[in-house]
């Protein structure tokens, strides 16, 4: 479904993504790991056409996205949950949801959706009228996942999303990327630097090290990898 | 609290601006008998209305600190004010006597009132424009005068050249104004805040000076003459009915100003700006267009300053480059500011005040710029987030 060959991205003269590939299959979750600094959230960024890649290809759905507009790749279906949650702090929580939705035209759906929002994470039916900037860290990890999923995206791209968040917190979190994984059948990209949680919940995981990539295998394979385990799992 | 402490400081700056003062307002030197003289009272007058004005000062800052922390403590944003608005006892009783007394207005009063009015209400028109830029958008104009001159103009060299009448150039130098803006805002998306503010008032000054300048197309400094007022189906009016007539135009074109702005406010386009004001990044991942969300801003603000400019042109029948100084784009910005930026009731009264006060300070005019000055530097500090807060209404789905 999305499948990114040889892309090379910068920022001004560095260079910070070096030949990267990775191939997502519809359906599936594929975790990115890596230290700070590695590249991943860059990685998410060219796909959603922020930082546009200088070279290389991203293709979705068959279709290249490489050079396109941000609103247009959002349009096509791919969404981001950006590093830092990027909380609007001043609209409110149903403010914050209507943004996500902003390029659907199709109100009712907008308004169902909400309420399914709602019912997945009921704190934030609780605080719709509260402005986005006074809620708690983790309430506001939860709204920013809710604000992507309102666009509906068939691709998920979601940064850090245990960042700062109570373990019990974290695994909600990874419940419902889950649930949404099988429910909505959307596709997800989830860059971690849990990767201990990361790799129980993906399907298949790659690991960057300064900008490329040097592994790819299963969740679980890579889970028992002897190298990953001393670099990423701390063990 | 502590009044001594305060006290003791407002007295060591009377202390502090008598010693300043000293040298030009004691000492005389009088060149005719060759003596000095030594005008004491001065420095008594200097030292009393210092300590008094700098106690005051500290009191009302102290005052401000506590209610503050009052507010802090208890929700609600609402101020007093805007409670009572809301009350329904109140607000239908207020809007009938405002709305009579807006329709009674150029009949009760002199034709010079009428005409400050219309300026005033010219004035809410541009505030009300700029507040969805400034306000709304977060995006820093200060060359927002541009747009009025580029309405006035359309009128006049249309109206020179090919005759137009006011209804046929009202639409024409709107979308002329919202081209202007578009244009103008392009180059300059990229910039934020102080750089934008730099950019954007150049971009002001140069439409002055083209029109200054540009001689054949403007007709320079001397300006265009003869401007027609405001016409009703051909009817003749004498300059007074026609007064009053260009007082009700505007009085219409007010308040479709504030059904739009209003409007604008609350819907997804009005959401948008704010968010691109809070964090680009996180709209370009919502999928937000931000080059024609700003255009949108720049172009639908330029849009009420080129419909303002048009009556201006029409009201004063005389348009020149002067009347579109960077002095206009400042008051125009002030009125914003003071009015309570992204707050209609706000931006309205700052209008009102900005223009009515000036006009009514007449009497002081020497004195004029400094109670203004005064004025604004006191209300940034005793009310920093101006006359009227902001309290947006906010999204909500009706209940099923
Ligand atoms: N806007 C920017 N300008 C210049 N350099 C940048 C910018 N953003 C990131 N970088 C650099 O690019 C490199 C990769 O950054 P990136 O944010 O992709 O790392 P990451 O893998 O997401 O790290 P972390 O786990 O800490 O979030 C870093 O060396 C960083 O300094
Ligand atoms: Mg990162």
């Amino acid at each position: 479904m999305l499948e990114l060959k040889n892309v090379q991205t910068f920022y001004g003269n560095i260079q910070v993504l070096k030949d990267v590939n990775i191939d997502i299959r519809e359906g599936e979750i594929i975790t990115l790991i890596g230290a700070n600094g590695a590249g991943k959230s860059t990685t998410l960024l060219s796909v959603s056409g922020i930082v546009p890649p200088r070279s290389g290809d991203i293709i979705f759905d068959g279709k290249s996205v490489t050079g396109k507009a941000p609103h247009d790749i959002v349009a096509m279906g791919i969404s981001q949950v950006p590093e830092g949650r990027r909380i609007f702090p001043y609209l409110t929580v149903m403010e914050n949801l209507d943004m996500g939705a902003f390029l659907r035209k199709d109100k009712r759906a907008v308004k169902k959706d909400m309420g399914h929002i709602f019912d997945l994470f009921p704190i934030l039916a609780q605080r719709r009228h509260q402005a986005g900037g006074t809620l708690s860290g983790g309430e506001q990890q939860m709204l920013a996942i809710s604000r992507a999923l309102m666009a509906r995206p068939r691709l998920l791209l979601l940064d850090e999303p245990s960042l700062g968040l109570a373990p019990i917190v974290t695994r909600r979190i990874f419940d419902i990327i889950k649930k949404v994984n099988l429910e909505d059948n959307t596709t997800i990209f989830l860059v971690e630097q849990n990767a201990n949680f990361a790799l129980k919940v993906a399907h298949r995981g790659y690991v960057m090290e300064n900008g490329r990539i040097v592994l790819s295998d299963t969740g679980l394979n890579l889970l028992a990898n002897e190298n990953v385990k001393k670099a990423y799992l701390g063990g | 609290m502590n009044v001594r402490g305060e006290l003791k400081k407002s007295f060591q700056i009377s202390a502090w601006f008598m010693f300043l003062t000293f040298p030009i307002l004691v000492i005389r030197v009088n060149t005719v008998e060759n003596v000095i003289e030594w005008r004491w009272y001065n420095m008594a007058i200097v030292g009393v209305s210092t300590f008094l004005g700098s106690a005051l000062w500290r009191y009302l800052l102290s005052v401000k600190e506590k209610s503050q922390r009052i507010n802090a403590a208890s929700p609600g944003n609402m101020t007093s004010f805007q409670k009572a608005f809301s009350d329904k006892r109140f607000f239908y009783p207020a809007l009938f006597i405002l709305i009579g007394f807006v329709i009674s207005f150029p009949f009760l009063f002199s034709m010079y009132q009428a005409n400050i009015m219309i300026t005033a209400l010219i004035y809410v028109m541009l505030g009300l424009g700029l507040n969805i830029v400034v306000g709304l958008a977060g995006l820093l104009d200060l060359g927002y005068v541009a747009f009025y001159a580029v309405g006035a103009y359309s009128y006049g060299l249309l109206n020179f050249h090919f005759g137009l009448g006011f209804w046929t150039t009202l639409p024409i130098a709107a979308i002329l104004a919202a081209l202007a803006g578009i244009l103008l805002g392009y180059p300059v998306l990229r910039l934020r805040g102080d750089y934008l503010a730099i950019v954007t008032l150049g971009f002001g000054e140069i439409i002055r000076l083209v029109l200054e300048n540009w001689g054949e197309f403007s007709h320079g400094p001397s300006g265009i003459a003869n401007i027609p007022r405001p016409s009703l189906l051909g009817i003749d009016m004498t300059l007074t009915q026609n007064t009053i007539f260009t007082y009700f135009v505007m009085i219409g074109l007010v308040l479709f100003t504030i059904f739009v702005v209003n409007r604008l406010q609350n819907s997804r386009i009005g959401r948008a700006w704010i968010a691109l004001r809070e964090d680009e990044i996180a709209c370009q991942a919502m999928g937000i267009d931000r080059t024609r969300t700003k255009l949108t801003a720049f172009a639908l603000g330029a849009t009420w300053a080129g419909m303002g400019g048009v009556v201006f042109a029409a009201k004063t029948t005389f348009i020149n480059p002067a009347s579109f100084t960077i002095w206009e784009s400042v008051i125009i910005l002030c009125i914003v500011v003071l009015g309570g930026m992204g707050s209609i009731l706000g931006v309205i009264s700052g209008a009102l005040v900005l223009t009515l006060l000036p006009e009514y300070l007449r009497a002081f005019s020497e004195y004029r710029m400094l109670i203004f000055g005064i004025m604004l530097v006191s209300m940034m500090v005793f009310r920093p987030e101006g006359i009227i807060r902001n309290v947006r209404r906010t999204y909500t789905f009706s209940k099923e």
